[in-house]
């Protein structure tokens, strides 16, 4: 069992599991969107509260729910534990840098994960917590959204959304393909597919996601 | 050329060192980054102050030992050189230039601009090497190579372990030496027998000598001198994984 250990303490181990993560998380950034995509049917969100109930009461989301809340984990614990590793590999920096360099949206990984598992925080909070803890009763959860975005923080709510997709895109922007790098999956045929598809899984999604808070703000009528 | 130098100076790996200010009146654009301090040396020298110490042996690009971070760059602004090859025509007259050295915690500055590399010496010890039947010599071209495996491990090959990627790194990640030592075995025969332990011992070693993690951001490969790519970065992913997870 020793290998075990020892494969995933090193330095290509860890990466093993910051891209393993960060692809289950890219999967489960598109089973949440296409859920809430039902929240631009003209129902007064009869199917959204349905699909709702569903996931907040089915057996087999709760048991999927775990394996989702390891993968947040693996992928934070992991790039904690990384970004403490690189800083100290440079314990005096330069006076000057100039940046030829790399690409930009991989200079903050850091970064732009820090302030997306702080929007995690309060996501869960606003929504999660709400309805299973504060108010277990309460099924409108239709409700809960159009009001979060059209009233929420003095009516800035719904900024925040838009401002944590801009950074959720950057963070993709580089993770999706970057995640196929650490596994090896570098190919002369494949790897401009896979950046290509990266791109554009960066803007879709998360452009996708803006859409509800920018949607029940400006757009919405009850 | 007229030129303000603002070069890192420091004692000794125990100093903490400091930036000092020169000028240079008789510089000009035909000679090398690196005479250009041979000068500011004999100006330093003639004042009774201490030259600056820095590395440097072929001269012409393949050895591998100079190197230093030059207006925020590794090896300066010219594409694909090593700092020997890199030109005063590149500068402006009358321009500010910054020297630093490599920094990086597998890289301790001995003195001024040198730094002590044999970290990468370690690493290499650790497996950068195939076993081969002494004796005479064996035909040239008895084993079979096909032209592009031949190509590619020559593009790793061609790391002269000076340690810019390092230097580059965002993060002073020596994943593109090791890299590139490691694909370049791994893509020939020659390198088949020890392919699966190499890896292991040589990513072993890298660790152990405190430089930081790879995160494909891609400054190494624009900065290398001999444009090694971070596709071999991924070939030694591949071989890693393979020979810790799949292999017996």
């Amino acid at each position: 069992m020793g290998w075990l250990k020892e494969t995933f303490t090193s330095s290509i181990g860890r990466k093993l599991i910051m891209s393993i993560t960060g692809l289950f998380l890219i999967g489960f950034l598109l089973t949440h969107l296409s859920g809430n995509l039902l929240l631009f049917i003209q129902d007064q969100g009869v199917a959204f509260n349905e699909y709702s109930k569903f996931m907040s009461t089915s057996p087999i989301i709760r048991v999927l729910e775990v394996v989702l809340v390891a993968g947040f984990l693996f992928h934070i614990v992991d790039g904690i534990m990384l970004s403490i590793k690189n800083k100290k590999s440079r314990p005096v920096g330069y006076k000057k840098r100039s940046g030829s360099e790399s690409s930009f949206f991989s200079k903050f990984m850091p970064q732009t994960g820090l302030f997306i598992f702080i929007y995690l925080i309060i996501h869960i909070n606003s929504f999660t917590i709400k309805h299973r803890v504060v108010e277990p009763g309460n099924l409108d959860f239709y409700g809960t959204v159009s009001d979060a975005f059209r009233y929420g923080w003095g009516g800035f709510y719904w900024a925040f959304y838009v401002l944590a997709m801009v950074l959720l895109a950057f963070h993709l922007n580089h993770g999706f393909q970057s995640a196929f790098q650490s596994l090896g999956l570098n190919h002369k045929k494949y790897s401009p597919i896979i950046k290509t598809l990266g791109s554009l899984y960066s803007i879709v999604v998360p452009a996708a996601f803006a859409a509800i808070p920018v949607y029940f703000r400006f757009f919405y009528t009850a | 050329m007229k030129l303000t130098l603002e070069v890192w100076r420091q004692k000794n790996s125990e100093d903490k060192g400091k930036f000092e200010t020169y000028t240079l009146d008789n510089a000009n654009e035909h000679m090398s980054f690196l005479e250009m301090l041979d000068v500011l040396n004999e100006k330093l020298t003639k004042e009774g102050k201490d030259p600056v110490a820095f590395s440097h042996d072929c001269r012409e690009g393949i050895c591998g030992s100079c190197g230093c971070v030059i207006n925020g760059r590794p090896h300066g602004p010219d594409e694909e050189v090593a700092t020997c090859q890199l030109h005063m025509r590149k500068f402006e007259d009358g321009q500010k230039i910054t020297i630093e050295p490599w920094r990086a915690k597998g890289f301790p500055v001995l003195k001024d601009l040198v730094v002590d590399r044999s970290a990468f010496d370690r690493i290499m010890h650790a497996g950068g090497f195939i076993t081969v039947s002494t004796g005479s010599a064996v035909d040239a071209n008895l084993m079979p190579i096909p032209k592009a495996i031949a190509d590619e491990a020559f593009s790793a090959a061609n790391c002269i372990g000076c340690g810019a990627c390092v230097a580059a790194c965002k993060n002073a990640s020596a994943m593109l030496f090791v890299a590139a030592k490691v694909s370049h075995l791994a893509l020939l025969p020659q390198g088949q027998a020890e392919k699966t332990e190499r890896v292991k011992k040589m990513v072993k070693a890298m660790d152990q000598e405190g430089f930081g993690n790879c995160t494909n951001t891609g400054a190494c490969e624009a900065e290398c001198p001999k444009s090694i790519s971070i596709r071999h970065i991924a070939r030694m992913n591949r071989e890693y994984l393979s020979a810790s997870i799949a292999s017996e």
